[in-house]
C-alpha cells in the first residue's frame, strides 16, 4: 500500500466498507434516542457529508430515504392521533369525534388528541427517519453494488444474483417506459388496468430474453470457471459463512435494539464476526478469480469507520448509563434539551466531510475544470429519461 | 485453429436441420467472414465455435467442433473463455457489470489474470478501442456505437485467440463501423488473431476478410472473397457493379473497382442521373407533412436538438443521418407526440402531435419503432392483423392486405417473434400504414436486414411515396439511403449541417458516399440500379 493513499487529500473513492461502517455507527446512535435534537444533528450530519463527498453523476438516493423519513414520522403522527397509543396525556390538543368501540380492543378511533401521545409518535417516527437517512446516506456515498464487490468468494452466486437484480430493475423500468411509448403509436394510452396487462407480456417477454442473452454471455466469459472446485470445502466455507452472517445480524439487532439482554449485543456482534472471518480466509483460499482494482483500506478508511463508531458508542453508552434527555420524558411534555456527550459524540461523525478524500469527479469540478467524458452524467435525472440506445424507441441516437 | 467436422445442427428432432454436413477450417490469424440471407443459420455456426450451441441453446450437435484442440462436446462454453471471445447482436444485452472500467475487467476477473496484469490490459484496451474518454460512464448511458466498442473491448481485454462476432457494425454510423472495423483489421495484422464475423452489410467488410463462408439453407462453402462473392446469394454493391460490368476478377474495395471503371465512366459522361432531375421538382409543388422551425427539444435536463429546421412534403422520402447519439431517434419520437418541444414550433400534418391523443395522432402520423418488435403484442400474425384494424376501426383485412402487399409470404399463423428481421419490419410497417397517416416515420430500419429484405423495404417504401405519403428515415445506411432518398439532412449535436437532394449530399462527402458513388466520382452515380437504366438507355 502506498504512503499516498493515507493522505485524506488525494483524490480517490473511499472504499465503501468504510461508509457503511460509519453509516450503520450512525445509525446505531439515532435508534437510541428519541430526543428530537440529537436526531435531527443526526440526519444533519448524515446530510452534510453526503453533500460533502458525494460522487458527481453518481445515483442518488439520499432525496427518496430522506422524504421516506418524512413519510414515517406523518404516518406515525396520523395513527396516534386517529388511534391512539399508550402514552397518557392530560394536554388535549383537539377533540376529534370518536366512534365506539368494544373496549376490549385497545384502540379507539377518533377521541382526545393528546400533545403527550402526538409527541411520542414524532418522537419516535424521528428516530426511524433518523436510521432511514443514515441508510439512505450509505447509499449515496458508496452504491450497495460497490459493496457487493466485496461479498466473500463463498457467496460468490448470491452476490450476482444480487447484482443481476439491481441491474434488472431499472432496466425493466426503461422496458416497460419503451413498451408504453410504443402503445401509443397504436393508438393506445398506455393508462390503465387493462392496458397494464398487455404491457406485461411484452415487458416480461424482453426481459426473460435478456435474462437469457445475459446468462450466455455471463457463460462464454468464463463464468464459474473457478468456483465448483471441491464440494467439500465448498459446504464448509458456505456453513461458516452464513453462521457468521447471521450471528453478525443477531448482533447488530441486539445492539440496536435497547429492550434485549444487554449482554446480547456484543459478544454475538464479536461471535459472529469471527466466524465471518474464518469464512472470508476459508473462501480466499479457494478463490481463483482475480480482482480489478479492489479499493484500498487505508487511513482514511480507518478515520471514517471510527468516526461512525465514536458516535454510536458514545450515545450507546449515556443510553446505557440511563443519561437525561437520551430518552426525552414525554409525559408530561417537557421542552428537549441537548445531552452535551452525545451530542458531541454525533458530531464526530461529522469529521468524515474533511477527513476522508473528496471523490475524483468532485475533486476535478472543485479545481474549475471539465469532468472529463462525464458531462451528461451529472444528473441521475438524466440518466434515467435517457432510455439505453441499444435498441429503444426514443434512443438519444 | 477452428475446426468443423460434419457438423449438423439441429433443435427439435423432428424438423429440419439447421445446420447439415459443415466442413470447415479455421486457421490461425484469418479474417472470415460469414454471410447469408437472414435465418440461413449464419448466428448457429458462430454460437457453435465456443459451445454455446448446444450447451446453452439446447438443440442436437452431431459431429464435431474443435478449437485449438478443445472439443465442444467435452468443453462448456466457460472452459474455452479463455480462447474464444464472443460478441453478441445486441451488446446491451451482454453487458454484466455497471461502469465501462468494470466490464472491460469482468472477464479476466473470471479468468483470474492476476490484478496487475489486468491493470494494464484495461488501459491498453481503453486506448486501443478509443474508450479512454468513457472510462467511468455507466454502460446505459452510452451510444450505440460506444456500447459496441466496450463489448467488442471486454472480450478483447481477456486476450482470446478466436474472436467471434455477429454483426458488429450493424448498429453504426459509418464513421463508426469504419473505427471498429480498423481495430479488428490491426488486430488481426498485428496480434495474429483469428476473427469469424458475420454481417449484412458487405460493402463495410468483403475487402478486409481473407475467406468468405456463405451459409445458404444450412449447407456451408467457403472460398476466397472474389470467388465466393461471384456465386454468393447476398452481396454488395460494389459487387453488383462488377458483374453488371462483367469484371473478372470481382472487385471488392472501392480501389479495386475505381482501377478497371474507367471505360464505363467515360460512357456515361456528362449524363444526369433520372432521379435528380425529379427530386428537384417535387419539393417545390407538394403540400408540407412535417415541418420544424427552431425546434428544441430536451432529454431530462439535456438538450438534445438546439434550433432544428426541417421539412417533410408528400411524395418526398428524407432520409435523416448522424452520427450515434445525435439526436435522430430524438427528432423521430417528438414528431410523433412522444417528446414536447421546448422551444421552436413543430407541426405534423399540420398539428402539433403532442397535444394529440394517441388515437387520433395515429391517423396522422406513424412511427415504426427501431425494435419493430415493439410494436407487436398478440400471439399470431392474425391477430395482430385484427387488433389493429379495430384500433384504427378500418375494414376487417384492412392490416393483412398491407401485409400481403408488403411481404407475401408470411403465414397468418406464425408468432410474430419467430417471424424472419425483414418479415417483422413488414408487420409492423402494415399495423401502421392501417391508419393511413399521411406521414410514415421509420427509425434504423434496416438493421439485421440482408439485401433482399432491403430491397423489398425499397420497393414498398418508395410505393407509399408514389402514393403521397410523406416518409422520413433516419438511419445509418448509406447504401439504403442512396437506393430510397429523395432528399439527405444530416445533423450533428442536435444541429443541422447539411439539408439538400440526396445525390448532393451523399456524393459530397466520402464518409456519407455509398460504394457506386465513390466508383463513379466525381459523376453523380448513387446506385447500381441507376447506372443500369443509364446504360440501358444509351
Amino acid at each position: 500500500m502506498t504512503r499516498a493513499l493515507h493522505d485524506p487529500r488525494l483524490p480517490r473513492l473511499l472504499h465503501p466498507a468504510a461508509w457503511w461502517a460509519w453509516a450503520i455507527g450512525l445509525a446505531m446512535a439515532a435508534s437510541r434516542t428519541t430526543n428530537p435534537l440529537l436526531l435531527a444533528l443526526v440526519m444533519a450530519v448524515a446530510a452534510y457529508v453526503v453533500s460533502a463527498r458525494r460522487e458527481l453523476g453518481a445515483a442518488s438516493p439520499f432525496g427518496a430515504f430522506l422524504r421516506l423519513g418524512l413519510f414515517v414520522i406523518a404516518m406515525r403522527v396520523l395513527f396516534e392521533a386517529l388511534l391512539g397509543g399508550g402514552v397518557p396525556g392530560q394536554t388535549v390538543l383537539l377533540n376529534l369525534p370518536q366512534i365506539p368501540l368494544p373496549t376490549g380492543w385497545g384502540v379507539r378511533l377518533g377521541g382526545p388528541v393528546t400533545l403527550e401521545g402526538v409527541l411520542a409518535a414524532a418522537y419516535d417516527g424521528a428516530r426511524l427517519a433518523a436510521v432511514l437517512t443514515c441508510i439512505g446516506a450509505a447509499n449515496a456515498l458508496a452504491s450497495p453494488r460497490r459493496l457487493l464487490r466485496y461479498v466473500p468468494a463463498t457467496l460468490y452466486e448470491v452476490g450476482t444474483a444480487l447484482v443481476v437484480g439491481l441491474t434488472y430493475a431499472p432496466q425493466l423500468v426503461d422496458d416497460a417506459r419503451r413498451v408504453r411509448a410504443a402503445r401509443r403509436l397504436r393508438g393506445h394510452s398506455g393508462h390503465g388496468p387493462r392496458e397494464m396487462a398487455r404491457l406485461a407480456v411484452p415487458v416480461l417477454d424482453s426481459a426473460l430474453e435478456r435474462s437469457l442473452d445475459l446468462a450466455a454471455s455471463m457463460e462464454s466469459r468464463g463464468y464459474g470457471r473457478s468456483v465448483h472446485r471441491d464440494a467439500r470445502s465448498r459446504r464448509k466455507a458456505t456453513a461458516l459463512t452464513l453462521l457468521g452472517l447471521g450471528g453478525v445480524v443477531a448482533g447488530v439487532y441486539g445492539l440496536l435494539d435497547g429492550g434485549s439482554a444487554p449482554l446480547l449485543g456484543l459478544p454475538l456482534l464479536l461471535a459472529g464476526s469471527v466466524a465471518a472471518a474464518a469464512s472470508l480466509a476459508v473462501g480466499a483460499r479457494r478463490e481463483r478469480r482475480s480482482r480489478y482494482r479492489p479499493d484500498p483500506w487505508a487511513g482514511p478508511e480507518w478515520v471514517v469507520s471510527a468516526s461512525g463508531a465514536i458516535a454510536g458508542a458514545l450515545v450507546l453508552v449515556a443510553a446505557q448509563r440511563g443519561t437525561a434527555g437520551i430518552i426525552l420524558q414525554t409525559s408530561p411534555a417537557l421542552w428537549p434539551t441537548l445531552p452535551w456527550i452525545p451530542a458531541l459524540g454525533v458530531l464526530v461523525g461529522l469529521a468524515p466531510a474533511w477527513l476522508s478524500p473528496p471523490p475524483p469527479l468532485r475533486a476535478i469540478e472543485r479545481a474549475g475544470g471539465q469532468p472529463k467524458g462525464h458531462r451528461w452524467d451529472i444528473h441521475p435525472e438524466d440518466i434515467t429519461s435517457q432510455e439505453s440506445s441499444g435498441h429503444s424507441l426514443g434512443s438519444s441516437s | 485453429m477452428i475446426r468443423f467436422e460434419n457438423v449438423g445442427i439441429r433443435f427439435e428432432d423432428d424438423s429440419k436441420p439447421v445446420l447439415s454436413a459443415v466442413d470447415l477450417k479455421v486457421d490461425e490469424g484469418e479474417l472470415v467472414l460469414v454471410v447469408g440471407a437472414t435465418g440461413s443459420g449464419k448466428t448457429t455456426l458462430l454460437r457453435c465455435v465456443n459451445g454455446l450451441v448446444p450447451h446453452f441453446s439446447g438443440g442436437t450437435l452431431s459431429g464435431r467442433v474443435t478449437v485449438d484442440g478443445r472439443d465442444t462436446r467435452t468443453h462448456r462454453p466457460r472452459d474455452l473463455a479463455d480462447i474464444v471471445g464472443v460478441v453478441g447482436q445486441d451488446p446491451a444485452a451482454a453487458f454484466v457489470t455497471d461502469t465501462v472500467e468494470e466490464e472491460l475487467a469482468y472477464g479476466m476477473e473470471s479468468l483470474g489474470v492476476h490484478a496487475d496484469v489486468m491493470r494494464r490490459r484495461v488501459e491498453e484496451t481503453l486506448d486501443l478501442l478509443g474508450l479512454a474518454d468513457l472510462r467511468g460512464r455507466t454502460l446505459r448511458t452510452l451510444s450505440g456505437g460506444q456500447q459496441q466498442r466496450v463489448a467488442i473491448g471486454g472480450v478483447l481485454a481477456a486476450h482470446p485467440r478466436v474472436l467471434v462476432l455477429d454483426e458488429p457494425t450493424s448498429a453504426l454510423d459509418p464513421v463508426a463501423a469504419e473505427e471498429v472495423l480498423a481495430a479488428l483489421t490491426r488486430l488481426v495484422h498485428d496480434l495474429g488473431l483469428t476473427v469469424l464475423l458475420a454481417e449484412h452489410r458487405l460493402e463495410r467488410v468483403v475487402q478486409y476478410a481473407d475467406r468468405v463462408v456463405i451459409v445458404e439453407n444450412g449447407r456451408v462453402s467457403a472460398d476466397l472473397p472474389a470467388l465466393a462473392m461471384a456465386m454468393s446469394p447476398v452481396s454488395p454493391p460494389i459487387v453488383d457493379l462488377g458483374r453488371l460490368a462483367g469484371w473478372s476478377p470481382l472487385p471488392l474495395s472501392v480501389r479495386d473497382a475505381r482501377r478497371v471503371a474507367g471505360p464505363m465512366r467515360q460512357a456515361l459522361a456528362g449524363r444526369t442521373p433520372a432521379r435528380v432531375i425529379r427530386s428537384k421538382a417535387l419539393t417545390a409543388a407538394s403540400e408540407s407533412l412535417l415541418s420544424a422551425r427552431a425546434l428544441v427539444v430536451n432529454r431530462g435536463r439535456r438538450t438534445v436538438l438546439r434550433g432544428i429546421d426541417l421539412q417533410v412534403h408528400a411524395g418526398e422520402v428524407v432520409a435523416l443521418m448522424g452520427r450515434n447519439g445525435s439526436g435522430k431517434s430524438t427528432l423521430l419520437a417528438t414528431a410523433c407526440g412522444q417528446l414536447p418541444a421546448r422551444g421552436g414550433a413543430l407541426r405534423t400534418d399540420g398539428l402539433d402531435p403532442a397535444s394529440l391523443k394517441p388515437r387520433e395522432l395515429l391517423k396522422h402520423v406513424g412511427l415504426v419503432p427501431q425494435d419493430p418488435g415493439m410494436l407487436l403484442y398478440a400471439e399470431t400474425v392474425e391477430a395482430e392483423c385484427r387488433t389493429a384494424d379495430t384500433d384504427v376501426h378500418a375494414a376487417t383485412g384492412t392490416t393483412r392486405t398491407l401485409l400481403c402487399h408488403l411481404a407475401p409470404d408470411v403465414q397468418d399463423s406464425t408468432h410474430p417473434r419467430d417471424l424472419s428481421e425483414g418479415q417483422r419490419l413488414a408487420l409492423a410497417l402494415a399495423i401502421v400504414l392501417a391508419g393511413e397517416p399521411p406521414l410514415v416515420l421509420l427509425d434504423e430500419p434496416t438493421r439485421g436486414l440482408d439485401y433482399g429484405a432491403k430491397t423489398r423495404l425499397v420497393a414498398s417504401l418508395r410505393s407509399l411515396a408514389a402514393q403521397g405519403h410523406g416518409i422520413l428515415v433516419a438511419t445509418h445506411d448509406v447504401e439504403l439511403v442512396a437506393e430510397l432518398a429523395d432528399r439527405v439532412m444530416v445533423i450533428a449535436d442536435g444541429e443541422v449541417v447539411t439539408d439538400g437532394p440526396a445525390a448532393e449530399v451523399l456524393a459530397g462527402s466520402p464518409a456519407f458516399a455509398p460504394q457506386v458513388a465513390k466508383v463513379m466520382h466525381p459523376q453523380p452515380w448513387l446506385t447500381v440500379a441507376d447506372v443500369t437504366a443509364a446504360l440501358e438507355a444509351s
